[in-house]
C-alpha cells in the first residue's frame, strides 16, 4: 500500500475522496431513502404533496402520534406471514448455489483443460442460449411443467434457475480456471491421479476463491428472480421477489406498498452480512483468476 | 332501491336463498369425492370466494388448494390445458374468460347447474349460445369519484358529462384551487385502452364491423374519443402518460384531483390509507359514470368476475368444483360485514353499500359489458400500445387509429381471425 | 483431456442446458414458422349479468379438427418475421416509395412498433455499456485507493444498486425522479424551471431509462475491475514510474491493459443484458416514451390474448441481435483459442 506507486499528491486524492463520497451518495442515497421512509404510512413516502413528508412524517405522526411507524413491517411479516418467502427463498438460494457451482466447475474445468475445436463452439452456444429472453423460455416451460405436474414446487424452480444461468457460471468459472497453471494437474497426473482425482484433490483447493464469487453471483441472481419464480412457483411456495410484488396490487384492486418497501429493506439485511463476510473471498477470488474475455 | 337495477338485467324474483342456508363448510358442503384446484387473481373478494371453496373441500377430506396470484392469466390456460387439468376452476373475468373459450378449456355447466345450482340467480349464469360457461358473483365499473367540498365551493353539481367534466375541471383551475383537477388512469397500454373503449363506447362506436373481426375503431366515434381525451389530458398532471390506476389514486388521495373517473373496487376503499388528509375523506364522493358527446349510454364498460369449470377433468372433480365454488358465493358469506364490503356482489341478498352506488348507477345506466369477443384482447393490446403517439402529441388522431388497425390486423391475421 | 474424461464432466452442465434451453428454443424458433389455425367463427346469444347479445365466438368443433389435421398449425414460413409488428418488409417497401423525404421516410420507419422499440434498445445499449465500464472502473480506483478499513464498507454500499429488487428499487426511483419527489424538485432546482417533469417528455425520459441502466449495473462492473486491480504488478508501476511515467500514463499504459480481459467479459455480459433491457422499462411505466425488444416480447405475452409465435419470433429477433452485436468479441476470443494447444 505504501509503496511509491501508490503515494498520490494531495490534489488527486481529494479528487478521489470527492469522487466517491459522490458515488456513495448516488449509490446509497436511494436506499437509506427507503429505509427511513419504511418506518412512515405510505401517503408519507410516496408523498406527492410534499415531498419533505418523507423526511418529517406528518401523515404518519397524524395517524399513529409518532413520525415513525413498525405498520409496514408488522404487515409484511406477521400478518402476510413474508417469514414464509423468506425461509422458501433460503431454500431455493442454497440449493441454486450448491448445484449451479458443482455441475459448473465440473464442466468448466472440462472446458479449459480441453483444447479441442469443439469446446470453443461450446462456449459460443453457451453464451447464444444466455441470449434468449428469460419470459419466452419460461413461458415454454408452462405446458410441459402442467403436464408432468411438476409445476409450482420448489425444486422445479430451482432446477430452471440452475439451468439457465449455467452460461454465466460456465463462463466465468472458465475464465478462473485458465488462469491456473495447467502443469499444476497434469503432475498430479504423474504422481497416479485419475483427472477427477487431480481436479478434486488439486484444483478445487486452489479454486476456492473463484469458486465463492461466482456463487455469491448465483446467489444474488436467484435471489432476486422474478421472471421464473412468479411464473413457475405456486402461491404457497412464493419465494420472496414474487411476494413482494403480490403487495402492490393491481390495476383493480389497491395494493399494500408499505408492505412491499417494508419487505424490501429486511431482504437486505442478510445481503448486508453476507456482502461484509465474504468481501474478502470476493476480492481475492476474483484475484485468484484474472477473468478473461 | 339499486338491487332493482339489476333485477332488470336478470331475476331478482327468484329468490331461492333456502338452498344453502347456513352456509356453513364444515359439513363438507355436500362433497364426496374428487379433487379441487383453484387459480384466480389475489384481490380481496376472491380470497373469500377461493377460501370459503378450499374449506368445503378440506373439510369434506378431499384435495383441495387454491393459487391465487396477479399473475393467473398467464398461467391458466396452461394449467387447465393439460389432462387431467391441474386446475379445476379458474377464477376470471370478462376480459379474460376469452382466453379460456378460445382454447377450449372450460366445461359447459348446464347439467352441474340443473343439479346443484339452485342457489343461483339466472342472471349470474354466463351464457354463449346454450351454453353456460361460468357463474359469475361480482360486478365491477368505472366511474366518477369526485371531491364534493370542492365543487360545494363552486357551486357545481357533479358533473354527468364529459363535457360538464371539462367546464368543471377549467371552473376549478381558474379559481386556483387545483393546478391539475381531473385525473385518470392512461398509462400507455392496458389502462389507456380500456380509457379509450369507455370514450369509444360512449361516442356509440362499435370495434368492429358487426359480424366480422374487421376492425372499426378508425371512425368519427374514435376521433372524437380522442379528442376528448386530449382535452381531458389537459388538465390532468403532465404525466398523465405513466400514470397507471394507482399512481391517479394516489393523486387523489394526496388532494391534487377533485374529478376522475375510476374503477368501483378501488373508489371502495380509496381513502381507507393510513394517513388520508380529513378533507379528502370528507370531500370524497361518487356517482355515476359520464356520458359524452350527447349520447345516453355511458362512456364506461361493465364487468364481472366469476368462475369456471376446467374441462379436461373427471366428472367427479368437477362436481366437487362445482359444489364447493357455489358455497363459495352463497348468500351466508355476506354474513361478514367485511366481506359484504370486498366488492359488488351479484348474490342474492346482498345489501349494497355506499361504495357501490357508482357500479349500479352504471348497470342501470345501460353501461355497454365490456366486450368479451375471441379478438377483443388483440384490439385493446394494439390500442394501448398505439395510442400513446397521439396523447403525447408525436401524431394525428387518423393516424394513431390507423396504426391501431394496422396493428390489430396484422395480430389477428397470425391468430387467425382474419384472412 | 481425452474426449471421454471431456464428456463426463461436460454432461450434467450440457444436460441441464439441452433440456431447458437449447429444447425451448428448438420449440421457440418452430413455434416462430406457424401460426394457430384460422378461426372458425359463428354468432351466438350471449347472456350475463348485463343482459343477453349477439355475438361472435369460436366453434370449437370445426376448430378442433383443424388441429386434429395439423397439430403444429399453419405452416407461414418467413411470414411472421416480414409482417408489421416483426421486421415490416411491405411497410417499408411503401415508406420508400411513397414518402418525399429522408425525414419523412424514417418517420414512418419510427412508427413502426419493431423499428421503435430497436432504437431505443440500440441507444440504451451502445450508451449504457461504454458508461458503465468506465464508471465501474473509476469507482473501483478510487475504492482502492482508500483505506483497507473504510474498502469492505464501500463494497457494501456499492453494490446496493445491483442488489436492491428492481421491481421496488425502480418504483422507489421513479416517485423520487417525479416531478413533485425529492430528486425532481432538485433537478427543478438544478435547471431553473419549475414545470420541468422527466416523465412527461420523450428525451427525458430516454435520458433516465439511461441513468438507471448505468446506475445499476455500474456495481457490476466495480467489482470485477476492483478484483482485477489487485493484480496489477507492482513492479511494473514501479518501473514505470522511474521511467518517469505520470499517474495518467500508468493507468493508461500498465493498468489498463491488464484489465483488458476483464473489460472483455464485463461487455460481453452487459452488451447482452443491456440489450435485452425490460425491467426498467416496466417499472418506470415508460412505454410511451421507450420500447425494447423485451418489452414487445412480454407485451405479447401478457395480454389479454397471448400472441405465442408473435413472442417467438421476436425471441428470435433478439437471439439474432445479440450474435450480431457479440460478433466482435467472439472473433477476437476465437484467435485467443486457435493459438492453445489441444
Amino acid at each position: 500500500m505504501s509503496s511509491i506507486a501508490q503515494r498520490k499528491p494531495l490534489g488527486l486524492r481529494i479528487g478521489l475522496n470527492l469522487f466517491i463520497v459522490v458515488w456513495l451518495i448516488m449509490a446509497a442515497f436511494p436506499f437509506v431513502w427507503t429505509v427511513w421512509g419504511s418506518f412512515k404510512v405510505e401517503l408519507d413516502f410516496f408523498s406527492i404533496a410534499d415531498w419533505t413528508n418523507a423526511i418529517f412524517g406528518r401523515n404518519t405522526e397524524a395517524t399513529y402520534g409518532t413520525p415513525f411507524t413498525g405498520a409496514g413491517y408488522f404487515g409484511a411479516w406477521v400478518q402476510e406471514e413474508f417469514w414464509r418467502n423468506a425461509i422458501n427463498t433460503t431454500i431455493v438460494c442454497l440449493f441454486v448455489v450448491a448445484t449451479s457451482l458443482t455441475i459448473g466447475t465440473l464442466g468448466a474445468y472440462a472446458l479449459s483443460r480441453s483444447g479441442f475445436k469443439y469446446v470453443f463452439w461450446l462456449l459460443i452456444l453457451a453464451l447464444i442460449f444466455r441470449a434468449m429472453p428469460p419470459i419466452t423460455l419460461v413461458s415454454g416451460y408452462l405446458p410441459v411443467f402442467f403436464d408432468w405436474n411438476v409445476w409450482g414446487y420448489l425444486p422445479t424452480s430451482i432446477i430452471v434457475l440452475v439451468a439457465i444461468n449455467q452460461p454465466f457460471t460456465l463462463w466465468m468459472l472458465h475464465s478462473f480456471f485458465e488462469s491456473i497453471p495447467k502443469e499444476l494437474d497434469e503432475s498430479a497426473k504423474v504422481d497416479g491421479c485419475t483427472q477427477f482425482q487431480a481436479f478434486r484433490r488439486v484444483i478445487i483447493p486452489v479454486m476456492w476463491p473463484g469458486v465463492i464469487t461466482t456463487g455469491l453471483f448465483s446467489f444474488l441472481l436467484a435471489y432476486n428472480d422474478f421472471a421464473v419464480t412468479t411464473m413457475v412457483l405456486s402461491e404457497s411456495n412464493r419465494t420472496m421477489i414474487p411476494a413482494i410484488n403480490a403487495f402492490m396490487g393491481t390495476t383493480q384492486t389497491e395494493g399494500n406498498v408499505m408492505f412491499a418497501v417494508a419487505a424490501v429493506v429486511s431482504a437486505t439485511v442478510p445481503l448486508f452480512i453476507m456482502v461484509l463476510f465474504f468481501q474478502r473471498q470476493i476480492v481475492s477470488g476474483l484475484t485468484a483468476g484474472a477473468v478473461k474475455g | 332501491m339499486y338491487m332493482k337495477s339489476f333485477a332488470l338485467a336478470g331475476a331478482a324474483a327468484l329468490m331461492a336463498t333456502t338452498a344453502f342456508a347456513g352456509g356453513h363448510t364444515a359439513d363438507g358442503c355436500g362433497i364426496e369425492s374428487g379433487r379441487i384446484s383453484i387459480v384466480g387473481n389475489e384481490f380481496p373478494a376472491i380470497q373469500t370466494v377461493g377460501g370459503t371453496a378450499v374449506s368445503c373441500g378440506e373439510a369434506a377430506g378431499i384435495e383441495a388448494r387454491s393459487n391465487l396470484t396477479a399473475d393467473h392469466q398467464q398461467i391458466n390456460v396452461d394449467g387447465m390445458a393439460g389432462d387431467p387439468a391441474e386446475y379445476t376452476s379458474a377464477i376470471i373475468a370478462n376480459s379474460s374468460i376469452v382466453a379460456l373459450i378460445n382454447e377450449d378449456v372450460i366445461r359447459p355447466l348446464n347439467d352441474l347447474v340443473e343439479a346443484y345450482g339452485q342457489g343461483l340467480q339466472p342472471n349470474q349464469l354466463i351464457r354463449v349460445g346454450d351454453d353456460i360457461l361460468a357463474v359469475a358473483f361480482m360486478a365491477n365499473a368505472q366511474h366518477l369519484v369526485y371531491r364534493a367540498d370542492v365543487l360545494d365551493e363552486l357551486g357545481l353539481e357533479p358533473p354527468a358529462t364529459y363535457e360538464a367534466m371539462l367546464e368543471a375541471a377549467e371552473a376549478i383551475r381558474a379559481a386556483g384551487i387545483m393546478e391539475n383537477p381531473v385525473g385518470g388512469a392512461y398509462a400507455a397500454g392496458w389502462n389507456l385502452a380500456q380509457e379509450f373503449n369507455n370514450m369509444f363506447l360512449g361516442y356509440g362506436g362499435t370495434h368492429f364491423v358487426p359480424g366480422t373481426a374487421e376492425p372499426n375503431v378508425n371512425s368519427e366515434a374514435g376521433i372524437n374519443a380522442l379528442n376528448m381525451m386530449k382535452a381531458l389530458s389537459e388538465y390532468m398532471n403532465p404525466d398523465f402518460l405513466t400514470h397507471d390506476s394507482n399512481a391517479t389514486s394516489a393523486e387523489f388521495r394526496a388532494g391534487n384531483v377533485a374529478l376522475m373517473n375510476m374503477w368501483g373496487s378501488r373508489a371502495a376503499v380509496l381513502t381507507d390509507a393510513e394517513g388520508t388528509p380529513q378533507e379528502v375523506i370528507d370531500g370524497f364522493a361518487i356517482a355515476g359514470p359520464m356520458t359524452v358527446g350527447g349520447g345516453t349510454i355511458p362512456a364506461s364498460t361493465l364487468w364481472w368476475d366469476g368462475w369456471t369449470v376446467a374441462k379436461n377433468i373427471s366428472d367427479e372433480d368437477a362436481e366437487a368444483t362445482f359444489k364447493a365454488l357455489v358455497q363459495g358465493i352463497s348468500p351466508a358469506i355476506l354474513a361478514d360485514d367485511e366481506v359484504a364490503k370486498q366488492a359488488v356482489w351479484l348474490i342474492d341478498g346482498y345489501e349494497p353499500t355506499e361504495a357501490a352506488v357508482g357500479v349500479f348507477a352504471a348497470a342501470e345506466m345501460g353501461t355497454i359489458p365490456y366486450p368479451y369477443l375471441p379478438f377483443m384482447g388483440l384490439m385493446h393490446t394494439a390500442l394501448g400500445n398505439e395510442l400513446a403517439d397521439f396523447m403525447a402529441g408525436r401524431e394525428s388522431a387518423e393516424q394513431a387509429l390507423a396504426d391501431v388497425e394496422a396493428a390489430y390486423t396484422a395480430a389477428a391475421r397470425e391468430q387467425g381471425f382474419l384472412e | 483431456m481425452k474426449h471421454r474424461t471431456f464428456f463426463w464432466f461436460f454432461l450434467p452442465t450440457a444436460l441441464a442446458m439441452l433440456v431447458f434451453i437449447a429444447a425451448p428454443i428448438v420449440s421457440v424458433v418452430t413455434q416462430s414458422f406457424f401460426l394457430p389455425h384460422e378461426a372458425v367463427l359463428i354468432e351466438t346469444e350471449n347472456c350475463g349479468p348485463f343482459g343477453c347479445n349477439t355475438s361472435i365466438t369460436i366453434d370449437q368443433e370445426a376448430t378442433a379438427e383443424l388441429w386434429e389435421e395439423a397439430p403444429l398449425g399453419r405452416f407461414a414460413g418467413f411470414d411472421i418475421y416480414l409482417d408489421r409488428g416483426h421486421l415490416a418488409t411491405a411497410e417499408i417497401g411503401q415508406a420508400w416509395t411513397t414518402s418525399e423525404s429522408w425525414s419523412e421516410f424514417w418517420s414512418i420507419v419510427f412508427n413502426l412498433p419493431f423499428y421503435r422499440a430497436l432504437a431505443f434498445t440500440l441507444t440504451y445499449t451502445f450508451v449504457c455499456t461504454p458508461a458503465l465500464i468506465a464508471l465501474g472502473f473509476a469507482i473501483a480506483v478510487a475504492v482502492n485507493s482508500l483505506h483497507r478499513h473504510l474498502r469492505g464498507l464501500m463494497i457494501f454500499f456499492s453494490l446496493l444498486p445491483m442488489i436492491v429488487t428492481p421491481l421496488v428499487g425502480s418504483l422507489i426511483l421513479f416517485w423520487m425522479i417525479d416531478a413533485r419527489g425529492v430528486l425532481g424538485n432538485f433537478i427543478q432546482y438544478l435547471a431553473d424551471d419549475p414545470d420541468l417533469s422527466l416523465k412527461a417528455s420523450t428525451p427525458l425520459m430516454w435520458i433516465s431509462l439511461i441513468v438507471y441502466g448505468i446506475w445499476s449495473s455500474a456495481p457490476f462492473a466495480f467489482v470485477v475491475f476492483y478484483a482485477g486491480l489487485q493484480t496489477v504488478p507492482q513492479d511494473t508501476l514501479e518501473s514505470s514510474m522511474i521511467d518517469g511515467a505520470t499517474r495518467w500514463q500508468q493507468i493508461r499504459y500498465v493498468t489498463i491493459p491488464h484489465l483488458m480481459p476483464l473489460v472483455t467479459f464485463v461487455a460481453l455480459i452487459q452488451l447482452m443484458d443491456n440489450f435485452r433491457v425490460f425491467e426498467p422499462i416496466i417499472g418506470f411505466t415508460a412505454a410511451a416514451h421507450a420500447t425494447s425488444l423485451s418489452w414487445i416480447i412480454f407485451n405479447d405475452l401478457g395480454g389479454e390474448t397471448r400472441q405465442l409465435s408473435a413472442a417467438a419470433t421476436t425471441s428470435v429477433l433478439t437471439i439474432l441481435g445479440v450474435a450480431i452485436l457479440l460478433s466482435p468479441v467472439l472473433i477476437r476470443t476465437w484467435r485467443d483459442f486457435r493459438g492453445r494447444p489441444a
